[in-house]
C-alpha cells in the first residue's frame, strides 16, 4: 500500500504504543520488583527505575527459595523444563509418526482411526482429568515425570497439522523414492524428515509453551515438594496466610518463569523466518 | 537391457472402473516407444504399471523375460522421469542423482563416477552442488533425467516429462531426449499428450483412446495409414478433416455430390452406402483442379507465417485447408481443392475403422 497520510500514520503509531504500553508494563514492573528487596516493594513506593537487588534476590531465589515456601526454583525450572521439553518432545515423536501412518499407509479402519485421533481434539486435559488422574494414580505415576508429561502428549493437534503438512508433499516424491530403492521408513527418514523441519520447529513452540505454563495437571499430580514446576511456584511464593508475601520472591520467580518460553520464542522464530524464506516445495 | 512386453494387461479401479481395458504390445529392446492419447485413455496408467506404482489387475507385465507383476519398483531395473520432476528439494543436485545408487549400496567412488559423468552428459555439473529449486525448469528436467541415467536401468520411463516446460525449451529438450537415448540404447517407454512429441520422439507409435490401443505402428505408418477415424483425427495437425460421403462404386465415392477416385479403398463396397472421407489439410492441393476436386466454401483465414489454414465447409461439414502463404489471396471466398486419390482415407461410419485394403 503506498500511502502517505501523516495523520492516519500517527494515529495507527500510537494505537501500537498503546497497545505495547499495556502488554509492556506489568511486564516490566515484574522486572522491576525482582530488583528490590520487600520493604520497598510493600511501602507502595517502588521506583520505577532498577534496584539495587538484583543479584542478591535472583541467587536467593535460585538456590533457597522464599522464606516460607523453602524450594529453590532452580530445582522447580529444573522440572518444569523437564515437563515441556518432555511434552513437546514426546508429542512431535507421536504425532509425525501417527501423521505418517494416516496419510501414507492403507490400513483397516484408516479413516476411523483418523476421525478418533481428530475427535480427541474436543478432549482437552481439563475435561477428561478425573480418569487421567485415576489411571495416572493407579499405574503408580504420581510425582514422577512421566505422570507430568505422559497424559499431556496424547493429543490431536500435532498430528492434524503434520497431516495437512503431509498431504502437500507431492505423491510423485514417494514414487520417486520407490523407484530409488528407498522403503517406507527411508523414505520418512531421508524426505519427510528433512521437508518437515520447519513444521516441527513451529510444533516445538507451541508445545513447549503448552507444556511449560501448564497448571492443573502438575498441581494435582505432584505432591513431593521436590516435583513442583516454577508456575505452581509463582502460587507458592504468593499465597502467604500468616505473613507477609515476599513480593520480591513472588516477582523474580515470574521473571524466571517468563525467561525460558521467551528465549524459545526468540531464538525459534528465527528458524520460522529461514523456513519462509526458503520455501522448500 | 531388455525389451517391455505386456500381455492383455488390465487396470480396474474400486468401483468397477476399467482404465485399461487388456493391452497387448510388445517393445522392442532399445527401441522409443510413444504412449499417446487424450487425458484419461490410460496411457499413464499403464505406465505407472510398468513401473510398478499401480498394482496390475489382469495380464502381464515382462521386462526382459522377467514377470515383474509382483516386483517391488526399485526391483524392477526401470527409472522414471516424472512430469513436475520429483526431486528432492532438501538434497543437491549431487545428492539428488547419488540418491539411488546409495540405496542400492553402490560403492562411494562408484557413485562419484556416474554421477560426475551423468552431469557431463547432460551439462549440468555447474549445478552440482546446488539444490532443486535454485535451478529453472529446464535445469530441473535435466536433473530428473540424469537421477535416471546414473542408474544404468533396463528401461527409461517417462510421464509426459516436458509438459511444464515452456513450448521453445519443449523443442529443445525433445532433442535432447531423443539424442540421449540413442547415445544409451536404453529402451524408452514415454507417455505424452503432445502428437508433435509422438511423433518426433517414437520408433515406435501406440495411440491409445478408452484404455484401449486403436493403432501401433511407426510415426509414418500411423500417420500415413491411420487404421481408425478417431486415430486419423487425433494424429496430425490440424487434424484431419472428416466429410460425410456415399460409395459410388470401385475405387470412388461421392461427396455432396462431387466425385472423388480413391486408391485405398475395400473391395466390395455396397454403392449408395454412408462412407466417412478422410482427407488432410496438407494433402488437398488449394486453388488446382485434378482427377477428382471439392469445392469449399470459405469462412475464414489463419495466419501460420510459412502457411496460412483456410476454414471454410465443404458439403456442409467443417473443413481445413493449409496452402502456402502468398499461394492465394487472403480475401479469397470460394476453392476448388483437388484431392489425390492416393491421399483419401475412408471410415466405416458405424465401427470407425478404416475402410481400406486389407
Amino acid at each position: 500500500m503506498v500511502e502517505n497520510r501523516p495523520f492516519a500514520q500517527f494515529m495507527a503509531y500510537l494505537t501500537l504504543a498503546l497497545g505495547v504500553v499495556i502488554v509492556a508494563f506489568p511486564v516490566y514492573l515484574a522486572v522491576m520488583a525482582s530488583t528490590f528487596d520487600t520493604a520497598t516493594i510493600i511501602n507502595g513506593n517502588m521506583p520505577l527505575v532498577p534496584g539495587d537487588q538484583a543479584g542478591e534476590n535472583y541467587t536467593r531465589t535460585l538456590l533457597y527459595g522464599g522464606m516460607h515456601a523453602r524450594q529453590p526454583v532452580g530445582g522447580m525450572m529444573l522440572n518444569s523444563m523437564i515437563m515441556a521439553l518432555g511434552i513437546a518432545i514426546g508429542k512431535i515423536l507421536i504425532s509425525i509418526l501417527s501423521a505418517f501412518a494416516v496419510v501414507y499407509f492403507k490400513f483397516p479402519f484408516r479413516k476411523t482411526a483418523f476421525w478418533i485421533i481428530f475427535i480427541t481434539l474436543m478432549l482437552p486435559v481439563e475435561v477428561r482429568i478425573y480418569p487421567t488422574y485415576k489411571i495416572v494414580a493407579d499405574l503408580g505415576l504420581l510425582d514422577t515425570y512421566t505422570g507430568l508429561v505422559m497424559p499431556l502428549i496424547a493429543s490431536a493437534t500435532g498430528t492434524l497439522l503434520f497431516r495437512q503438512f503431509f498431504m502437500t508433499i507431492p505423491d510423485e516424491l514417494l514414487e520417486a523414492s520407490k523407484i530409488d530403492g528407498a522403503g517406507a521408513f527411508r523414505f520418512f527418514k531421508d524426505t519427510l524428515l528433512p521437508l518437515s523441519m520447519t513444521t516441527i520447529a513451529a510444533l516445538f513452540v507451541i508445545q513447549f509453551i503448552y507444556g511449560w505454563n501448564q497448571y492443573l495437571w502438575p498441581l494435582l499430580i505432584t505432591t513431593k515438594s521436590s516435583m513442583q514446576t516454577i508456575v505452581i511456584g509463582i502460587k507458592m511464593m504468593i499465597t502467604t496466610t500468616d505473613a507477609l508475601t515476599e513480593w520480591n520472591v513472588a516477582m523474580t520467580t515470574a521473571v524466571l518463569a517468563m525467561l525460558p518460553p521467551v528465549l524459545v520464542v526468540i531464538f525459534m522464530q528465527r528458524l520460522f523466518v529461514k523456513g519462509l524464506v526458503e520455501t522448500e516445495k | 537391457m531388455a525389451g517391455v512386453t505386456l500381455d492383455t494387461v488390465r487396470k480396474i479401479y474400486a468401483g468397477n472402473v476399467e482404465a485399461v481395458k487388456g493391452v497387448s504390445l510388445g517393445i522392442e529392446d532399445g527401441s522409443f516407444c510413444v504412449l499417446v492419447g487424450p487425458s484419461g485413455c490410460g496411457k499413464s496408467t499403464l505406465l505407472r504399471m510398468i513401473a510398478g506404482l499401480e498394482t496390475i489387475s489382469g495380464g502381464e507385465v515382462k521386462i526382459g523375460d522377467r514377470v515383474v507383476n509382483q516386483v517391488e519398483p526399485a526391483d524392477r531395473d526401470i527409472a522414471m522421469v516424472f512430469q513436475n520432476y520429483a526431486l528432492y528439494p532438501h538434497m543437491s543436485v549431487y545428492d539428488n542423482m547419488a540418491y539411488g545408487l546409495k540405496n542400492r549400496k553402490t560403492p562411494k567412488d562408484e557413485i562419484d563416477k556416474r554421477v560426475k559423468e551423468a552431469a557431463r552428459i547432460l551439462a549440468i555439473e555447474p549445478f552440482l552442488a546446488r539444490k532443486p529449486r535454485q535451478l529453472s525448469g529446464g535445469q530441473r528436467q535435466r536433473v530428473a533425467m540424469g537421477r535416471a541415467i546414473v542408474r544404468k536401468p533396463q528401461v527409461f520411463l517417462f510421464d509426459e516429462p516436458l509438459s511444464n516446460l515452456d513450448a521453445k525449451l519443449r523443442v529443445q529438450m525433445r532433442v535432447e531426449i531423443k539424442r540421449l537415448q540413442r547415445a544409451l540404447g536404453v529402451t524408452s517407454i514415454y507417455v505424452t499428450h503432445d502428437q508433435v512429441e509422438a511423433m518426433t520422439l517414437s520408433d515406435k507409435l501406440v495411440v491409445m483412446s478408452g484404455g484401449q490401443i486403436e493403432q501401433v505402428g511407426t510415426p509414418a505408418e500411423v500417420y500415413r495409414r491411420p487404421e481408425t477415424r478417431f486415430v486419423a483425427t487425433f494424429i496430425g495437425s490440424p487434424p484431419m478433416n472428416i466429410l460425410p460421403g456415399t460409395v459410388e462404386g470401385p475405387g470412388r465415392v461421392s461427396v455432396g455430390g462431387q466425385s472423388i477416385a480413391v486408391t485405398d479403398m475395400r473391395d466390395g463396397l455396397t454403392p449408395g452406402s454412408a462412407i466417412e472421407v478422410g482427407l488432410r489439410p496438407e494433402d488437398v492441393q488449394a486453388g488446382s483442379t485434378g482427377t477428382s476436386s471439392l469445392s469449399m466454401d470459405v469462412d475464414f483465414v489463419e495466419e501460420l507465417g510459412a502457411t496460412q489454414l483456410f476454414h471454410g465447409k465443404v458439403a456442409g461439414a467443417e473443413f481445413i485447408v493449409q496452402a502456402s502463404t502468398g499461394q492465394l489471396a487472403a480475401d479469397t471466398r470460394k476453392l476448388t481443392l483437388a484431392v489425390d486419390p492416393g491421399n483419401v482415407h475412408l471410415f466405416d461410419p458405424q465401427t470407425t475403422k478404416r475402410l481400406g485394403r486389407a
